[in-house]
């Protein structure tokens, strides 16, 4: 990693004198908007200047940026999609692979989403130098991380799942693997895998602002962007451009809301497994416009027939291609497959010694330990205090049905909105009123992910049965028995998931949120999202993998030892059958 | 008890109930709900009941006849939207100390143990601990449940966690027990077994309950367990006719006088279904008649099954019903083939058209010819729709369209059945086709 480095600090990586950084501003603005309709296009842009010179504060750049930030997003999408067809597939066609990727998707899960981004800019950009497109490849590499994990679990744990008969069924019609995949494997996990992709696109928003403007010791990116555009407003304490941003991104989230995922779920509703057509389904007025337009239907019909015909294709591989080559038993075989699995993780664990060792004390991993355990009494703090807010309002809202009509989108859009534009507001309170940033910068962590907290909340009330609330109602219960032998085990399984999001994107923020800054003003207010912070920006590989490590250590501690255990209690015991 | 003819109705059946004070009074109670539009939708009109000290009351009728929404407010759980209630004289708020709710889902919270669940009967009491502890067990012994105190619902059979249902509604000593439907998720085996010994307990006195209100629309449970029954008419809900049960305990299903009740119920109800049916051709338009949820597979086989009997596809409902169709998919079913002028509903009896026997007889095709004739002539509502197509260009139309006129005069439910079932039936007849991916109808093969 620090090889890299070097080679970008000996090569053409200085900051640009400032007057050059109005008109490179006006052409970018103008190659934006002429570029409009194909943002992908710009992505290959070169990249002639570092740190922050093109970004401009004027309004009216704003929605080229948005424009390319969306772009971005639909890019780490489509990564996302390739990667969980393949991973999630080899993990749940092989045996072997399975015992080897399951457990490191999930290691993958518990890496700080911004510690993929610490590591990797620097990687990327060196594969393209003197081309933006290695720092686009960076950011779009780390909102990948933030959804392709969650996808290829949820992929993966619908093709353990595909109900038995269908697969008979699908064999004795004797589909090939291929066809199998497409016309049964694929529409059944469909349903799982588009509302964990946007329940993990909610989260993808948060870190593509992030992703966008960063410094790794002397690299120094902003790409254009909204997020890029937050940070330049920050640096400028332009507190109106804040504001713009918060607008477009608003803008840009509903509209991504209309226009692509309330088509695809509704489409996605006829994949339900369950035959009851008594559920009012999901409905997108994009969708009905799209079906109903026959200008629509007649321009996509070839694009679906070729699809058509590529899922009927039979695409068999050769029987011998899929016999086994060595006469070799069953266990034998795993045993040299472990054996060679646990060869190559003492190679990497012999490597990171190597490297570790020399140049790393005790005494960091004291302030690593000591940092994380800051960080985890702030998340176990904040959870504790969002749970005491939001589960007593979220059931009173969910109780009314009104109400949660109005409530449940306007939570949900506050679960996908990125909250660290909304950052520079409370520094600047923070800052204005001289509060201890220790305490004060904490809250930031969880102002964006409490929303989970607060619509699986409403989701479990509302989906409590009227029958059990009938009876409630009948018993006369007081509201003490009420609360404790009703309603709370009613909604605990749907609280549970809704901590398990929060916590786990307390964790992600607090890299961004526990070290902030205004002007020249920054804030720190310790713990361990504050030190990978300042080793990312001091550019310290080495340590900023001790932050992340001893991150996804305890991340994944609290899951196994709390979240688990506690989910897998809920589900059994809310279960009726 | 005074020899009865069974084709009389007999309000008083026993006079000293008649003397017994009222446990629960409903007095001009109407219901409606508020429809899309914000128009109300009536569901409840006009309804007068006393349920007395020792009587068990049965509320008989097909579903849309809001006998569950009745039940629910005698049991405060819904308000009525006019009239007054009286439990034991005074006006009724609420849920209130000593009624008794028995659901037919069980409504058993799935988190708590059984002995949890029947306790939790007691909550609203402040007793102390130890007695609410003493009282659950005992009520747990006396339903059947001894031994399973520390089950969850999940481990019982279906059977069983309705006995947990009755222990936790009767562990609170209530004088008026309200049962909606509380053996129709049982298989029959199992209702028959909880019938019987629910009413041993009654006729031993060991319950605490003083009257029983008991929702169904199962005719021989009504005719087996009640002293009395109100049928409710449908559309909205009112009461069409009073019978007095004054049959001894134990009742035989197979007595005379059992199946002479039966029989007379069967009749109210299919005069009260030749009525509402015909009674709807008038007044609001003609294709907003309302149809049961029946397929035209079931019609065919309902068909043959008529055709197939002796006396040249005449039947009476009360033989047919029981070991072919529930009494709930029975009259339905009786229903459409009355709307499609497939056959004729008379008395408690169906008669087959020469219509339905030619369809009977017919082959495919035939009968998709023969349905398609039907529909246009007696279904206004699928005419309607093959009208609108025809008019069209592309002979496309949104379902929207005919959802939002239905919905105009039915509640959306109502509106949503009744669109299901026009589909089915143009589908099967082939004057229509309909696309659920586009929400779309389309014309029929010509």
């Amino acid at each position: 990693m620090e090889h890299h480095a070097d080679i970008l600090h000996g090569g053409h990586w200085y900051p640009r004198a400032p007057d050059w950084r109005d008109p490179l501003a006006v052409l970018l603005v103008l190659g934006l908007v002429v570029l409009v309709g194909a943002g992908a296009r710009q992505m290959v842009g070169p990249l002639v200047i570092a740190q922050h010179a093109s970004v401009t504060l004027a309004p009216d750049a704003l929605p080229g940026y948005t424009l390319r930030t969306v772009m971005r997003m639909l890019a780490a999408l489509f990564a996302s999609l390739c990667f969980t067809f393949t991973y999630a597939t080899l993990a749940a066609k092989s045996r072997r692979a399975e015992m080897v990727l399951i457990p490191l998707l999930d290691v993958l899960q518990s890496v700080p989403i911004l510690g993929y981004l610490s590591f990797t800019v620097v990687f990327f950009v060196s594969l393209f130098p003197g081309n933006l497109l290695g720092a686009e490849l960076a950011a779009i590499f780390a909102i990948f991380t933030s959804q392709a994990w969650n996808m290829a679990f949820s992929f993966y744990q619908s093709l353990r799942m595909v109900p038995h008969d269908l697969d008979e069924a699908s064999r004795s019609l004797r589909l090939s693997a291929w066809q199998r995949f497409w016309r049964l494997e694929v529409p059944f996990a469909m349903p799982g895998l588009i509302w964990n992709t946007m329940m993990s696109m909610s989260g993808g928003w948060f870190f593509v602002v992030a992703a966008e403007a960063i410094s790794v010791g002397n690299l120094q990116i902003a790409l254009p962007g909204v997020g890029s555009y937050v940070a330049r407003a920050i640096e400028q304490r332009d507190l109106h451009a804040v504001g713009y941003a918060i607008l477009a991104m608003t803008v840009a989230i509903v509209l991504y809301d209309q226009l692509l995922f309330r088509p695809m779920v509704a489409w996605a509703d006829k994949f339900r497994f369950e035959q009851t057509a008594s559920r009012s389904a999901p409905h997108s007025w994009v969708l009905d416009l799209l079906r109903r337009s026959s200008l629509i239907r007649q321009a996509s019909a070839p694009l679906g027939s070729i699809l058509q015909r590529a899922a009927h294709a039979r695409l068999t591989l050769p029987r011998h291609a899929l016999a086994p080559r060595l006469p070799l038993s069953r266990r034998a075989g795993d045993a040299i497959w472990l054996a060679s699995c646990a060869a190559g993780l003492a190679w990497l664990v012999s490597v990171l010694l190597r490297v570790a060792v020399p140049r790393l004390m005790w005494s960091d991993v004291a302030v690593v330990a000591h940092d994380g355990l800051l960080t985890l009494a702030r998340v176990v703090v904040l959870i504790a205090i969002a749970s005491i807010i939001w589960v007593p309002l979220g059931v009173l809202i969910g109780l009314r049905p009104r109400m949660t009509e109005r409530v449940q989108p306007i939570a949900q859009f506050l679960a996908a909105f990125p909250a660290n534009l909304l950052f520079p507001m409370a520094v600047f309170l923070i800052v204005r009123f001289g509060l201890a940033p220790k305490i004060w910068l904490s809250p930031l962590m969880i102002l964006g992910t409490q929303w989970y907290i607060l619509f699986n909340v409403i989701a479990g009330t509302t989906a409590l049965p009227n029958d059990l609330r009938e009876a409630a109602a009948s018993l006369r219960l007081r509201p003490h028995a009420w609360w404790r032998k009703v309603v709370l085990p009613g909604i605990f399984p749907y609280y549970v998931t809704g901590a398990i999001t929060a916590s786990g994107g307390a964790w992600n923020a607090s890299i961004v949120s526990e070290a902030v800054s205004w002007g020249p003003t920054a804030l720190d207010g310790g713990g361990l999202g504050a030190y990978i912070a300042r080793m990312t920006v001091a550019g310290d590989y080495l340590r900023i993998a001790l932050g992340i490590a001893m991150m996804s250590i305890l991340v994944i501690a609290t899951n196994r030892l709390l979240w688990r255990p506690l989910y897998a209690y809920a589900e059994r015991r809310a279960r009726l059958d | 008890m005074s020899e009865l003819t069974p084709a009389s109705i007999q309000p008083d059946a026993a006079p000293a109930i008649r003397e017994a004070p009222p446990v629960i009074e409903l007095h001009d109670v109407c219901m409606s709900f508020a429809k899309p539009s914000g128009a109300p939708l009536p569901v409840l009109a006009g309804v007068d009941l006393t349920l007395r000290e020792g009587e068990i009351l049965g509320l008989l009728g097909r579903s849309g006849s809001g006998k569950s929404t009745l039940l629910r407010i005698a049991g405060g759980l819904v308000q009525p939207t006019s009239g007054q209630v009286r439990y034991r004289g005074a006006p009724l708020a609420g849920p209130a100390e000593g009624i008794g709710v028995v659901f037919q889902t069980f409504a058993l919270y799935p988190w708590l143990t059984v002995l949890d669940n029947v306790e939790l009967g007691l909550d609203a009491s402040g007793l102390p601990r130890d007695v609410i502890r003493q009282r659950a067990l005992s009520v747990i012994e006396l339903i059947g449940l001894d031994g399973f105190e520390s089950a969850f619902p999940r481990e019982l059979s279906g059977g069983m966690r309705q006995r947990v249902g009755f222990a936790r509604a009767l562990v609170g000593e209530p004088a008026l027990l309200l049962m909606d439907e509380p053996f129709s998720a049982l298989d029959v085996l199992t209702a028959d077994t909880l019938r019987m010994d629910f009413l041993d307990l009654w006729a031993a006195r060991q319950l605490p309950t003083k009257a029983v209100l008991l929702v169904t629309h199962n005719i021989e449970e009504a005719v087996q367990m009640c002293d009395r029954v109100l049928v409710l008419g449908a559309h909205p809900g009112h009461i069409v006719a009073e019978l007095g049960i004054p049959l001894p305990h134990p009742r035989q299903r197979l007595d005379s006088q059992f199946q002479a009740l039966a029989n007379e119920i069967y009749a109210i109800l299919t005069a009260r279904l030749v009525e509402s049916l015909d009674a709807q051709r008038k007044g609001s338009p003609d294709f907003t008649q309302r149809l049961p949820v029946v397929s035209s597979h079931r019609i065919d086989g309902f068909i043959e099954t008529l055709a197939a009997g002796s006396s040249n596809g005449y039947a009476e409902l009360s033989k047919i019903a029981g070991p072919l169709l529930k009494v709930n998919e029975l009259l339905p079913a009786a229903a459409a083939l009355h709307i499609l002028a497939f056959a004729e509903l008379h008395d408690g009896a169906i008669r087959l058209t020469a219509a339905g026997r030619v369809y009977a007889q017919g082959r495919a095709a035939d009968r998709k010819r023969l349905l398609r004739e039907h529909l246009e002539h007696f279904v206004p509502l699928a005419g309607h729709i093959r009208a609108v197509l025809d008019e069209r260009d592309g002979h496309r139309a949104p379902r929207e369209r005919f959802e939002l006129e239905l919905e105009d005069h039915l509640n959306r439910q109502d509106a949503a059945d009744t669109l299901r079932t026009v589909i089915d039936w143009g589908r099967a007849s082939g004057l229509y086709t309909y696309d659920d991916a586009t929400r779309m109808f389309g014309a029929g093969d010509d």
